[in-house]
């Protein structure tokens, strides 16, 4: 197992290097942060000065090197905007960005698991049929539209929620009021995320369904209740935690449209910030970080299939 | 909806039957693979639906120019007008038909939609093929490529990349093409993996047949199939994500008008209240566009899969 992991972590580290120069490459087709800086009272020995501080006068690759350099101490570099440490910046954004995200994982699998189960046991009734609907819908609505629809109905109509930022204004917050602010983002991630799960739930749960094992324990006689309960969802738990490996990058991207619609201050709205000011610093350290993320859910995913399945093998 | 699981019980029974009087052998000769397809694909009523449903939105799209009452670009009326006799779907903010704004933005993201796919299908199939097939050090390569592709946060990389090559109709289409291949190229490459130990690609090898002839007309035509599932996936995935960056103003650019770009003015508090005809239209067609589409590719997985039956 540990020879397993420390061979998974070397595979990813030329990838995540790989990750780091597409990166840059990109960031230098962007054109220049200076341009941002230009206007009729700047002159161009200020810009000329400022490039020089930035290191822009650099070749590329000398950029790059540097950037890394620092990177291997710890340092991700400074905003060119704010001059804040980025490291600080995505630290003072994460907490929000994975509230928000760690709740709307698990609203979606309160929803997805027990729904996909049922359709799946269910196969080709009237509830299957309309649970495959509902999940169809899900994949289908684009989440701005859908959070559009919240904040008219919960926000103009009702107004039983608010539809922007994470507390009132002016007040201290607290618990509740942060809680009212996240209903409507978690249930729009929430709804997305379920649609794809519902329908991967199922036909994992299908397939289990038609194992030798489970007709051996229905040939026992033990008892639909029991075959399903006992031998079947234990069975299950390999599918759901694929769910949860495939959404986390999912989440890191649909949270940046959710958290721009809703104003939440996470790492979405940050990174738009960022780009639209051709923050490459910022970018590059919100890139990275996303990067590691993926790759480490990809790799506790494979470790938790050992866990949970005995009969999973790593090579 | 019940009937329809007796009704497969039923036809298995009739199978079974007519496998004994060997009529079922008859039955795949008289009929083309492309009927058999059809015929389990119409099992799928949903499905059929949404291939009418698809086909009728498509057809209004191609005939924009015929059937729209006005310009899309050109003020038509007064400002912000509820839907009326004159316009049946109100008018914009600044007095443009929305009716015929809407049956232009839709063949601007369709257009999006198909393009993007064809250019991620030919990228990731030409990957998975090379990968597969050569195997060794360009397996590796690409298939390390593929991961750092697939590491991004997807929405992350294309809004990065629209920023970067400023937003427009043709930068979108090349963007997302050159970020949805990595599936496909996964796809082809394990379906090759498999054809490749096949004897009739061996037989191939050993005839002398050339490089080209193997890959393209013996090993391609066999992974067709999952390809083309993929690929409706692709499509209504692309669709949503122009929607979403044209959403966020990173897209298509006014005044070409798209059902994204066209939702991205309801940002503003007094459209979203009082003016819902100018941003719901809009959106319900996305759903209803991406919902078709996803169920014509859920049918497509059934009535391709070799292992399905005849039924």
């Amino acid at each position: 197992m540990g020879k397993y992991i420390l061979k998974r972590i070397l595979i990813a580290v030329p990838v995540l290097i790989g990750i780091t120069i597409i990166d840059y490459a990109i960031m230098c087709l962007a054109g220049s942060p200076l341009e941002m800086l230009q206007g009729p009272r700047v002159s161009q020995a200020a810009v000329e000065a400022k490039r020089i501080a930035l290191g822009l006068d650099q070749p590329v690759y000398v950029q790059y090197f540097v950037w890394l350099g620092q990177l291997l101490h710890g340092n991700l570099g400074y905003s060119m905007k704010s001059y804040q440490s980025v490291s600080s910046m995505i630290g003072s954004h994460l907490g929000p960005t994975l509230l928000l995200m760690g709740v709307s994982l698990l609203v979606s699998l309160l929803l997805a698991v027990p729904a996909g189960i049922y359709s799946a046991i269910h196969q080709y009734s009237r509830g299957d049929y309309t649970v495959v609907t509902i999940s169809f819908l899900g994949s289908s609505v684009p989440g701005f539209f859908l959070s559009m629809l919240f904040v008219y109905v919960f926000t103009i109509k009702l107004g039983w929620l608010p539809s922007s930022g994470m507390t009132t204004l002016g007040t201290q917050g607290g618990a509740a009021d942060v809680a009212k602010h996240m209903v409507m983002p978690v249930m729009v991630l929430a709804f997305s995320m379920a649609g794809s799960n519902i329908r991967y739930i199922r036909s994992a749960v299908l397939e289990i369904l038609q194992q030798d094992y489970l007709r051996t324990a229905r040939a026992k006689g033990i008892g639909r209740f029991r075959v399903i309960n006992k031998h079947a969802l234990r069975n299950a738990l390999v599918p759901v935690i694929t769910v949860i490996g495939m959404e986390i990058p999912v989440l890191f991207g649909g949270a940046v449209i959710i958290e721009q619609v809703f104003s939440w201050p996470g790492l979405g709205l940050m990174t738009m910030s960022a780009i639209s000011n051709r923050d490459y610093p910022v970018i590059m350290g919100v890139c990275l970080l996303s990067a590691i993320v993926v790759l480490a859910a990809n790799l506790v995913t494979d470790i938790l299939y050992a866990l949970v399945d005995p009969t999973i093998q790593l090579d | 909806m019940v009937n329809h699981r007796k009704r497969i019980f039923r036809k298995k029974a009739a199978y079974a039957v007519a496998d004994a009087e060997g009529y079922r052998e008859q039955d795949i000769h008289s009929e083309s693979y492309l009927q058999t397809v059809w015929r389990r694909f119409k099992r799928h009523h949903l499905a059929t639906v949404s291939l009418a449903v698809v086909a009728v939105v498509a057809g209004a799209a191609l005939l924009a120019p015929v059937i729209a009452p006005y310009d899309p670009t050109e003020i038509a009326g007064a400002f912000a007008q509820p839907p009326s006799k004159d316009f049946w779907l109100g008018t914009d903010l600044i007095g443009r038909d929305m009716l015929s704004r809407l049956l232009y933005a839709t063949r601007i993201s369709l257009l999006v939609g198909v393009m993007a796919t064809l250019i991620s299908t030919v990228i990731g199939v030409i990957l998975g093929l090379v990968a597969g097939y050569f195997g060794g050090v360009a397996d590796m390569v690409i298939m390390r490529f593929t991961d750092m592709v697939m590491s991004f946060p997807y929405i992350l990389l294309v809004l990065v990349a629209a920023a970067i090559f400023k937003p427009g109709l043709w930068n979108i289409i090349l963007i997302l093409g050159f970020v949805d291949w990595p599936g496909i190229a996964r796809l082809v490459r394990g379906n090759v993996l498999n054809l490749r130990e096949t004897n009739f690609v061996k037989g191939n090898i050993v005839a002398g047949m050339s490089l080209w002839h193997i890959l393209f007309s013996e090993i391609l035509p066999n992974t067709v199939a999952p390809i083309l599932v993929y690929a409706t996936s692709v499509l209504a995935l692309s669709i949503l994500d122009e929607a979403a960056l044209s959403f966020l103003g990173q897209g298509v650019q006014p005044p070409t008008a798209s059902l994204g770009n066209m939702l991205n003015g309801a940002q503003s508090v007094t459209v979203l209240t009082s003016q819902p005809w100018l941003w719901i239209t809009p959106g319900l067609l996305i759903v209803v566009i991406v919902m078709a589409i996803n169920f014509i590719g859920d049918a497509l997985r059934d009535a391709l899969d070799p292992n399905g039956g005849l039924g």
